[in-house]
């Protein structure tokens, strides 16, 4: 046959697509805009965070300075050898001393006592920025008397003013100010450790100073010309790793302190981003629905011309367009809200952050917004490709079979790329962006199954013998276009991140209130010296105080390996253990039974030394394994200046989460007697009261000893755990926010896929009645089965973390979950309801016709 | 005359329910330019269907069908997109006008896709000659069914097609109404020489043309000529 067909191909108008695209949308933006609202939330928390983390990283790079509060700042928690001490003091122009150790404080107005940060300065230090002090001038004057300065909250807590006074060790010093900031101090560090400030020529008066006490060394240095510090330090570093000296500079402050809160910022940012996935599922469902009630449109364009692919990009010029707006008005969002996260993360935060705008995080916000609501929407967005003009004559959904088309797969695996890109991206690590995707990925899973075999199950249990509202509502979760997936999948997923939280925050508080109760040890005394174990060890037992444990405590370090030193073991390519085994300090105990808490794993317990040859150690199996050492290998102790050659003769498992010493290595019987140590006491107070009064005389009685209240702790870290709660809670919201904003954009959508019918019914003569409890029985199953299979999700997720993560005895707290599941049913049958009412409240002709 | 349509042997078949349906069986006719054909049936004889095919909105299963002498069925889809763009009109039963584009654009979409110029101003004529030149701004929404198929009338012959494919033009419109419509699709087709092929299962309607081919169960019972 001739075919006179015009060869030359018809160029796509690209205008005109895009005057299609405007035309087309003129009728529905405010529905589009509903879709779309789906991912402003999501958007919102990133560009929030991504501004945070903005203004944070310019904020420690202008601060830097005032975080470290000198140019150099050396430290070590052993004192520093003559050669050392005199390198030290050849350093800087000026410089600062201090001793930083824990100790008992004790307030003689109140009697309160409490352990404390006890810090010994000499010097003008800070050289950066200041003491923020009440009295301002406070942080100069404690250094010139024998005064001290403390930390507001130990003041508040204690009813203490200034003036009054403080006891340290043996020696009494006035209250010259209230210490509100120290450099680079947070909140919560000082919430959990308080400072105390006292000057460092009364420190030897306090007699806190004695063998074995765990001091940490600080030298700070102050050049007034120009140093180039970094060359200078690196210079420096094999002198001071020899001498086991740590150090910091402007520049590694700010490294350091960048890089802890740049792993905050993008764990956040991931936080975010399941919200912003989340509003994706929202967005994809609602262009699906959107683009079936489309299909005569596009067939008709398809009559008249318009190519497949044509058509296919007016919808996606529409979908670029309301993801462009909701992007933007998600990064807006996002900018405002930054201004709420320097408040939230307040307590955590070593500087204060400013809340300018952030274009960069408004930019990265716009596009990210931009190509997820593309990739989402074109799963539904590729049938259009499938839509044929035939439909113009017989409307057919046969035609569009999305799950035979390869493209959607082939959509399927470039979200797949982009989440595991845009991980990456905010962790860094390929492998943990895969196992977050998996992660995300199962979770979605899971929820789609589930709402699969619930709209299975209806189907089987739904009964002719039913009233017609309770069969009508059943069937609404099964038949074409039910909301069913969608809902449980986004109020499921939300349910179960705020459910999770809840039980892992009752959960940890729960373990430390069992430690704290019963006749299990609450009360910890440590850095006894040993000529005091005895007469406290009376005193204790004076008071009708149990003796639960009393521990011998050496401080060792590591000198060789299996016969190597450190730099031979650095040159030796074969060496299989981790060299930062080399220096670190140990605290080990000896002993010749094992504790109650501990189980032998390999080789053999041996509990007193033999007369000769190497002492045979136990080690504790997890670190061990960590550090690859094993049953046999031959590791000499620095013990103090003696080495001690020993042999690792068996590995124990240790039950950690019991309350009591426990130690990585322990030595035999008949080693380490005579070595300096310390001790540690281990007692149950009945009650506060009982614990003021010991505590307060042994602090009299034993200036030196240290002790450690679990009561107090617990408080301390439920305090803790609130703080970092709220902050979890308030990412939570937005994934909240997100699952709400999708119930409504369903629930709406849905009001234009039933209209149709209420109005059919209402036309048979169905009551408001019937109507509303057809809706209302919808919506509670859709929402009391999506916040059951959240908590279901969070009980399994809360189990396998208790068990795996944190290694403590699984329970859950029903009641939050309880109230948790009434709160989301009824906010979706409200939420469903407040929706329909337009069906309900007008005359059924006025529906049709405005619709 | 030279025939503008060209159908030979054609058959469809769908897959329904697990069994093969024929839906129309070896149907061959020609169709001459500038004629008035209706082609009428019972419900369910094949006769939508083969209209779909003759417009090349669907590939037939066997046979051919050549469209101003373009083979349709050795097209791709886009194609017999663009086929349809510069040769064919089509005016629906239901009308068939897109809801979100006023009177005037639906009329100027097929002209728009030609990327030709000046087409409000024709667009505005034809919305004149079909007597709603006071409504191109109206929605579809806006006007009643008529008006609405007066619209499509106005598209259909907007790109000035060879042939004119009406699926039932009158079947949702009362009688005054579609006598209207049939007195202006008559008028229309015959001012721009245009062939009109109609479905239709009102005889009266099919008794206005040329000629009238009959189907049944899928397959072509009679080919008259009515002499007028």
């Amino acid at each position: 046959m001739e075919n006179n067909f015009p060869n030359n191909k018809r160029k796509t108008n690209i205008p005109w697509l895009f005057k299609m695209a405007w035309r087309d949308s003129r009728k529905n933006r405010s529905r589009l805009l509903l879709f779309v609202s789906s991912i402003v939330f999501g958007i919102a928390a990133l560009v929030a965070i991504y501004s945070f983390g903005v203004n944070l990283k310019k904020d420690i790079d202008t601060q830097a300075a005032t975080l470290i509060g000198a140019d150099l700042a050396i430290n070590t928690g052993k004192l520093p050898d003559a050669p050392t001490l005199k390198m030290l003091d050849s350093l800087g122009d000026r410089h600062s001393e201090e001793r930083m150790f824990a100790s008992m404080v004790l307030f003689p107005r109140t009697q309160g006592t409490r352990l404390a940060q006890v810090r010994a300065l000499e010097g003008d230090y800070p050289y950066y920025g200041n003491f923020e002090t009440i009295p301002t001038d406070a942080g100069k004057k404690f250094r010139l008397v024998k005064a001290a300065l403390v930390d507001q909250t130990l003041m508040l807590q204690y009813n203490v003013k200034v003036g009054d006074s403080i006891k340290v060790g043996k020696v009494v010093f006035v209250i010259e100010g209230v210490l509100t900031k120290a450099p680079g101090q947070t909140n919560i560090a000082s919430g959990i450790a308080p400072i105390v400030y006292i000057p460092l020529k009364y420190l030897s008066e306090t007699g806190l100073m004695q063998k074995g006490s765990r001091i940490n060394y600080s030298f700070y240095y102050k050049y007034d010309h120009p140093v180039d510090i970094e060359k200078f330090t690196k210079k420096l570093e094999p002198r001071f790793e020899k001498a086991g000296l740590n150090y910091d500079t402007i520049e590694t402050k700010k490294e350091n302190t960048g890089r802890a809160f740049g792993d905050l910022t993008n764990f956040l940012s991931l936080v975010g981003f399941i919200a912003l996935l989340l509003g994706c599922v929202g967005v994809a469902s609602s262009i699906h629905i959107y683009i079936r009630e489309k299909i005569a449109s596009i067939a008709i364009m398809r009559c008249l011309g318009v190519k497949a692919y044509e058509a296919f990009l007016i919808y996606l010029l529409q979908i670029i367009g309301i993801g462009f707006v909701g992007a933007v008005a998600g990064s807006a969002l996002g900018t405002i809200v930054q201004h709420v996260l320097p408040i939230i993360f307040r307590d955590f935060l070593p500087i204060s952050v400013t809340t300018d705008i952030s274009w960069g995080a408004i930019g990265q916000g716009i596009i990210l917004g931009v190509i997820i609501s593309i990739l989402f929407a074109l799963l539904p967005l590729i049938a259009i490709r499938n839509i044929s003009p035939l439909n113009t004559l017989r409307m057919s959904y046969e035609n569009i079979n999305l799950l035979r088309d390869p493209f959607r797969w082939l959509v399927y695996v470039i979200i797949l790329l982009f989440i595991v890109t845009f991980t990456h991206v905010q962790v860094g690590n390929w492998l943990a962006s895969i196992f977050f995707t998996i992660g995300v990925i199962v979770a979605f899973l899971i929820l789609t199954l589930i709402a699969k075999l619930l709209m299975y199950l209806v189907r089987l249990v739904i009964n002719a013998s039913w009233s017609y509202p309770l069969r009508q509502g059943f069937a609404n979760l099964y038949r074409p276009n039910n909301q069913t997936i969608i809902l449980i999948v986004s109020i499921g997923l939300s349910t179960s991140f705020i459910c999770t939280l809840f039980f892992m925050q009752s959960l940890l508080i729960k373990q430390v209130t069992i430690a704290a109760s019963a006749n299990q040890a609450n009360m910890i005394l440590f850095d006894i010296q040993s000529s005091q174990e005895k007469p406290l060890a009376n005193y204790t037992k004076k008071q009708n105080l149990p003796l639960l444990q009393q521990v011998p405590v050496v401080t060792v370090r590591i000198e060789k390996i299996n016969g190597k030193t450190a730099a031979q073991s650095k040159k030796d390519t074969s060496m299989r253990v981790r060299e930062r085994l080399y220096g670190n300090e140990f605290r080990v105990t000896y002993r010749d039974t094992l504790s109650p808490t501990e189980k032998v794993m390999q080789g053999d317990w041996v509990g007193n030394a033999p007369a000769s040859g190497e002492v045979p150690v136990s080690m504790e199996e997890r670190f061990a394994q960590r550090n690859k050492l094993r049953v046999g290998d031959k590791l000499t102790f620095n013990v103090q200046g003696i080495p001690i050659n020993t042999r690792i003769a068996s590995t124990r498992q240790v039950n950690w989460n019991k309350m009591q010493t426990n130690f990585l290595f322990v030595f035999p019987k008949g080693v380490l007697e005579d070595a300096p140590q310390f001790h540690v006491l281990m007692t149950h107070v009945p009650s506060k009261k009982v614990s003021a009064t010991y505590q307060q005389s042994v602090v009299r009685l034993f200036p030196n000893v240290s002790i450690i209240d679990l009561g107090f702790v617990l408080s301390v870290l439920e305090d803790l755990m609130d703080k970092l709660g709220s902050i979890i809670k308030f990412m939570a919201m937005f994934s909240i926010v997100t699952a709400i904003v999708v119930l409504i954009a369903s629930v709406r959508i849905s009001k234009y896929q039933r209209i149709q019918e209420s109005v059919l019914l209402r036309t048979m003569g169905a009551s408001r009645r019937q109507i509303l409890a057809i809706s209302t029985i919808e919506y509670f199953f859709l929402g009391s089965l999506s916040a059951a299979t959240g908590i279901f999700i969070a009980v399994a997720g809360t189990w396998l973390l208790a068990r795996y993560s944190f290694d403590i005895a699984f329970n859950v707290d029903l009641l939050p979950a309880i109230g948790l599941f009434f709160g989301i049913t009824g906010l979706t049958i409200l939420i469903g309801l407040l929706n329909s009412r337009g069906v309900l409240n007008r005359p059924p002709l006025e529906i049709l016709r405005g619709e | 005359m030279e025939a503008i349509l060209k159908i030979a042997d054609l058959g469809k078949t769908y897959q329904s329910a697990g069994k093969m349906l024929t839906v129309l069986d070896h149907i061959s006719f020609n169709i001459e330019s500038g004629s008035t054909n209706a082609i009428v049936g019972p419900s369910g004889s094949g006769k939508t269907t083969l209209l779909g095919l003759c417009a090349g909105l669907d590939r037939p299963t066997t046979g051919t069908v050549a469209l101003n002498g373009i083979d349709l069925g050795s097209l791709s889809e886009d194609k017999r997109a663009q086929a349809r763009n510069l040769y064919v009109g089509f005016i629906f039963q239901n009308f068939q006008l897109l809801p979100t584009l006023t009177a005037l654009e639906n009329i100027m979409v097929p002209l728009e896709l030609r990327g030709e110029k000046n087409i409000r101003a024709r667009a505005i004529d034809l919305l004149d000659k079909v007597g709603l030149a006071e409504r191109g701004h109206h929605y579809p929404a806006q006007l009643s069914g008529g008006e609405q198929q007066r619209v499509s009338l106005a598209r259909a012959f907007s790109n000035k097609p060879k042939i004119l494919f009406a699926d039932e033009p009158t079947g949702n419109l009362d009688a005054e109404t579609a006598e209207k419509v049939i007195k202006l699709i008559f008028d229309l087709n015959r001012e721009a020489g245009t062939t009109l092929v109609l479905v239709t299962h009102d005889l009266d309607l099919a008794g206005k043309t040329q000629r009238i081919l009959r189907i049944k169960g899928g397959k072509l019972v009679s080919d008259i000529n009515t002499n007028l």
